[in-house]
């Protein structure tokens, strides 16, 4: 799973629920189906809640890991 | 287009929505509603519209705001008595919402000027007191192929459905003709209660928001009636009509008519 090829990557540490949902529901919507995003969010709510949402909306969580008191969340967009 | 920061955190909570997201939002901001009237069904409808960010809403009514208004049409308030309707709206929704670009239409609508009126518009919502607009917003939405959203309020009681010429029944297809004058009751007695008109407004707001996002199933062929009294909701199927007088099979109405004011009360008061 270390080699996944990350097509954008949005930095969303500090951002609160559920804006940190809605950047990364616009992030995903602009890009194509295949890509992948790697979003960084902070522990606790954000990480469940945002993981938990992206996955409801049919995309496919590739990747949940923590690094460094924050997250990292790799998603593929579908469709 | 794409989404501002500003707007982005403004309409986060119908972006996060399945199936509005990003996209529906710009939708709704490429989106243009001409709401008639700036009453009771106007009013919750126009600040539902604008809040959701339909980026051009038009609004047609002659009147000016009255003291008896506010009971029920919430987009006014205390200090816009006397003011002209339109404007007092457009101060209203520009203060909620800046993305939104208001029309303010001070002008009585007739068979002459409607057809220019509407054109320009997605998507048209009746929300008119009286007959004989009524029946000329419907026939002229017919004739133009133009969706339209009608709601009604008496008393208690209040009604909407959704109009696509040509697919579904058009309000003559529920009611041919106007009544003749004398069965009108008179203004004195069409009392309201302004949550049922709240009511029905805001049942065309969703509706025009379902038409503009393309999600959901209209009130198309279905007429919604609301009773406040029992807070009952049912639907009552209502088929196209091939005997219809404007959009049936052999259409007897075939231009836009000017119904007289059945209303003598408010008559006077306008001449
Ligand atoms: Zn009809």
């Amino acid at each position: 799973m270390s080699d996944i090829k990350i097509d954008q990557i949005l930095d969303l540490k500090g951002v609160p629920c559920p804006m940190n949902f809605v950047k990364t529901k616009l992030k995903l919507e602009s890009m194509q189906a295949g890509k992948i995003l790697e979003v960084l969010l902070d522990d606790g709510e954000p990480i469940k809640n945002v993981t938990a949402s992206t996955k409801e909306e049919g995309h496919e969580i590739l990747k949940v890991e923590e690094k460094n008191g924050y997250w990292n969340l790799i998603v593929r967009k579908s469709r | 287009m794409s989404l501002k920061e500003d707007q982005i955190e403004r309409y986060s909570r119908q972006i996060i929505l399945p199936r509005v997201g990003g996209k529906g939002q710009e939708k709704l901001l490429g989106g243009k509603v001409l709401i008639i009237g700036a009453g009771g069904l106007g009013s919750p409808c126009a600040l539902y519209l604008a809040s959701a960010g339909i980026g051009t809403i038009g609004i047609v009514d002659s009147d000016k705001v009255e003291l008896n208004n506010l009971q029920r049409q919430i987009v006014h308030d205390t200090n816009t008595v006397g003011v002209a309707k339109v404007e007092s709206a457009k101060q209203r929704l520009n203060a909620i919402n800046p993305d939104v670009k208001v029309k303010a239409l001070n002008m009585r609508l007739t068979s002459k000027n409607i057809t220019d009126v509407i054109k320009e518009y997605d998507i048209v919502v009746d929300g008119s007191d009286n007959f004989p607009t009524r029946y000329l917003v419907n026939d002229a939405c017919v004739l133009e192929k133009k969706p339209l959203s009608h709601g009604g309020i008496f008393r208690f009681d209040g009604q909407a459905i959704t109009i696509l010429p040509g697919k579904s029944a058009c309000y003559r297809c529920l009611f041919p003709e106007p009544p003749p004058p004398g069965f009108v009751p008179s203004c004195q007695e069409a009392g309201i209660l302004g949550a049922v008109a709240g009511a029905i407004g805001v049942i065309q707001a969703n509706e025009v928001l379902k038409y503009i996002l393309n999600i959901g199933d209209l009130l198309a062929g279905k007429l919604l009636v609301f009773n406040a009294l029992d807070s009952s909701f049912r639907q009552v199927k209502v088929p196209k009509d091939p005997k219809c007088p404007i959009c049936g099979e052999k259409p007897t109405v075939t231009k836009l008519i000017d119904y007289e004011q059945f209303c003598s009360i408010k008559k006077k008061k306008e001449e």
